[in-house]
């Protein structure tokens, strides 16, 4: 003990410490590395049984008309039945799915806005009271989200694409609803209305209406950056991302404007609004008319 | 009612006597005697009809016609209590937070009264008042000979006496004098407002063009319209994309910067170049396949935007005339008689820009368009 004392004294023992002290780290180091190693390993295999659900889950859903390699198909005629899903991004695929659109029930002019199929429902009701049924809920709910996104990674992993957007990106709060109605009346109001209420296109296609909850933010932001359908592409280069989430704030901000008027017939516009007034306003005259003035002989006093 | 009797729906009969108005009628009898308007033997109403009720009926109608008043006197009341009582809680009279909840109680409770009033007083008069039939005879509406030849002479005599047809030079020069004010309204009519010259010629492109080429340019920049942003091709690349544009500028040079703006507004297409027709392609007024047209239909002027980019047609909502962006905005569909006109296009330092104005006004046509 008096030994190791007059030891530690010696000048050089601080740096002697310190070494080992490094030393001790390297080696603790040296000793986890393989460690992660296998952990990256794991995660690569995760990713791939990842990307083999979204394979399955395409094979199951979408190949029947996007092909065996989302090359797309024809019918006889050459006409294309299904477009190709190379290089449409995952962007794409988490809009037409979370909406609902795809997979397709039958094909028509238009794809609807509709409940997605239940693999890939997210939004199922989880506040069940008995925790049991919740537990169910929430774990059916889990792996929807994790369905939507493996399909999203195994589209993406053929042909890359836009990505889907950031929670920052589409975050109503953060956008300048000034700008984004500017840029809405400018380009996007002649579809789908001035306050997002939807409209007729040609040949049974229209422009779904974008005034309800359900609609999200990350899908709004999806639809301009991939061009779903009919829609014309707007990409980041054309409208930044700031664009796109000023046209966001605009839209949520909308929503929940009041209606002074009171009812606002869907706000389809003045124009309409007075003529909807104008032929039940009037046709309710008319009525009150014919009535008041209507031939009705008092009965005789029976004598 | 004699001539009323035997006669059937048929056209043989005669007209009738001049003067031979039927004993009884209510109302105005046809003024072509063969046609009558009421069926045959219809007459008003029952003799005797309206003069007296049915007294129960009449007990019943009246308890409700009351009612319907009490209803209005309370609805009356209670506009009354609400204006003092309730609307001007919180925060003074009306205030404008709860200005859509004064106006329904406000509106509805007044409506309520009026209404409640005016359906008591239709069913007292329909079920409760008794009413005479009243015949009225209704005259020729031509005046008798006798009156009009006295009116003629009366009306000739004052001319001869006025001298009008015998003094030509006074006639005349009456009507002279009388002529300049009759012209004076289009002079009038013309000064409302400034003649449109050359205006609906000309949109700003040709301006900013000029403004461009003065400065050794090869032509303007295209910017969004809405955040100004200048467009490079690149970053227009993408197929099926669609943006509205402005000249750069447009705001900080021009006189009425919105006037401009409307006229001058343009779509930016982008359609895959092997769809444009060879004629569209012979044209050169495209950077690979990016093009651009007036978003002004050329029917009534319309914004027609409704790019699909599926079909590359532009729809206008208006009259849904329908253009095909591959083939120079030839119109497809609608009441439209002229394509969209077409700005001509160019690169310049990987920007877009336009090398000149629309080729052709743009917009509806007008008188001397020509």
């Amino acid at each position: 003990m008096k030994r190791f004392t007059a030891w530690r004294r010696r000048p050089w023992a601080g740096y002697a410490v310190v070494l080992a002290a490094l030393a001790a780290i390297g080696a603790i180091y040296a000793g986890f590395t393989p460690q992660n190693g296998r952990a990256e390993a794991a995660g690569i295999a995760q990713a791939q049984e990842d990307l083999e659900n979204g394979r399955q889950l395409y094979n199951k859903n979408c190949a029947s008309c996007h092909g065996q390699n989302a090359e797309g198909t024809k019918d006889a005629n050459g006409k294309p039945l299904a477009p190709s899903l190379l290089g449409v991004g995952a962007a794409s695929v988490d809009f037409q799915v979370s909406t609902g659109r795809m997979p397709a029930m039958n094909p028509g002019a238009q794809m609807p806005r509709k409940r997605p199929i239940p693999e890939f429902d997210v939004n199922i009701k989880t506040d069940y009271h008995d925790p049991e049924q919740r537990e169910a809920a929430e774990k059916k709910k889990a792996q929807a989200e994790k369905n939507l996104a493996d399909l999203r990674a195994y589209i993406a992993s053929l042909g890359g694409g836009p990505a889907v957007p950031t929670a920052d990106q589409v975050d109503p709060d953060k956008g300048d609803a000034a700008v984004g109605g500017k840029l809405f009346r400018t380009n996007c109001a002649q579809c789908h209305n001035f306050v997002g209420s939807g409209g007729a296109l040609t040949g049974g296609k229209y422009a779904p209406p974008l005034d309800s909850d359900d609609v999200t933010p990350t899908q709004i932001y999806e639809a301009m950056l991939t061009g779903p359908q009919a829609m014309p592409v707007f990409n980041d280069t054309t409208l930044t991302p700031e664009n796109k989430r000023d046209i966001i704030a605009y839209l949520v901000k909308t929503r929940e404007e009041p209606n002074p008027g009171g009812n606002g017939l869907g706000r389809i516009g003045p124009v309409s609004e007075g003529l909807a007034g104008w032929l039940i306003g009037l046709g309710l005259l008319v009525l009150a008319a014919m009535w008041i003035t209507a031939k009705k002989p008092k009965k005789l006093k029976k004598s | 009612m004699s001539d009323n009797k035997d006669h059937s729906t048929g056209g043989e009969q005669q007209p009738r006597e001049e003067g031979g108005a039927p004993g009884r009628v209510v109302g105005t009898p046809s003024p072509a005697a063969e046609r009558r308007l009421l069926p045959e033997g219809d007459t008003a109403a029952p003799e005797g009809a309206g003069e007296e009720l049915d007294e129960q009926a009449a007990k019943r109608a009246e308890r409700v016609v009351a009612s319907l008043f009490v209803l209005a006197f309370a609805a009356s009341v209670a506009f009354i209590a609400y204006y003092i009582g309730w609307s001007g809680r919180d925060g003074g009279m009306h205030g404008i937070e709860r200005a859509r909840e004064s106006n329904l109680w406000l509106g509805g409770t007044m409506t309520l009264a009026f209404l409640a009033m005016a359906v008591g007083i239709t069913i007292w008069v329909r079920r409760l008042m008794t009413s005479q039939p009243v015949v009225q005879e209704r005259h020729e509406l031509r005046a008798d000979d006798a009156t009009r030849e006295s009116f003629a002479k009366t009306f000739l005599e004052g001319a001869q006496e006025s001298g009008i047809t015998k003094r030509p030079l006074l006639r005349r020069t009456l009507l002279l004098a009388a002529a300049p004010l009759g012209l004076a309204p289009l002079v009038l009519l013309r000064d409302l407002g400034p003649l449109p010259e050359k205006r609906l010629r000309h949109t700003y492109w040709g301006e900013a063009v000029r403004r461009a080429k003065a400065q050794g340019k090869k032509g303007v920049r295209l910017v969004v319209d809405g955040t100004n942003k200048p467009l490079k091709v690149s970053d227009f690349a993408t197929p099926g994309g669609m943006i509205t544009v402005v000249p750069e500028g447009i705001e900080e040079h021009s006189e009425h910067p919105l006037n401009e703006i409307a006229k001058a507004v343009t779509i930016l297409i982008n359609v895959p170049p092997d769809k444009m027709s060879p004629r569209m392609r012979a044209r050169g007024w495209d950077v690979n396949g990016i093009v651009a047209y007036s978003k002004i239909c050329t029917h009534v002027g319309c914004p027609a935007a409704l790019y699909e980019q599926t079909t590359h047609h532009i729809l206008c909502p208006c009259h849904q005339s329908t253009f095909d962006a591959t083939d120079a905005a030839k119109v497809v569909f609608g009441p439209a008689a002229r394509p969209l006109p077409q700005l001509p296009l160019a690169e310049e330092d990987g920007y877009l820009v336009a090398t000149g104005d629309f080729p052709e006004p743009i917009g509806p046509s007008f008188w001397e368009r020509g």
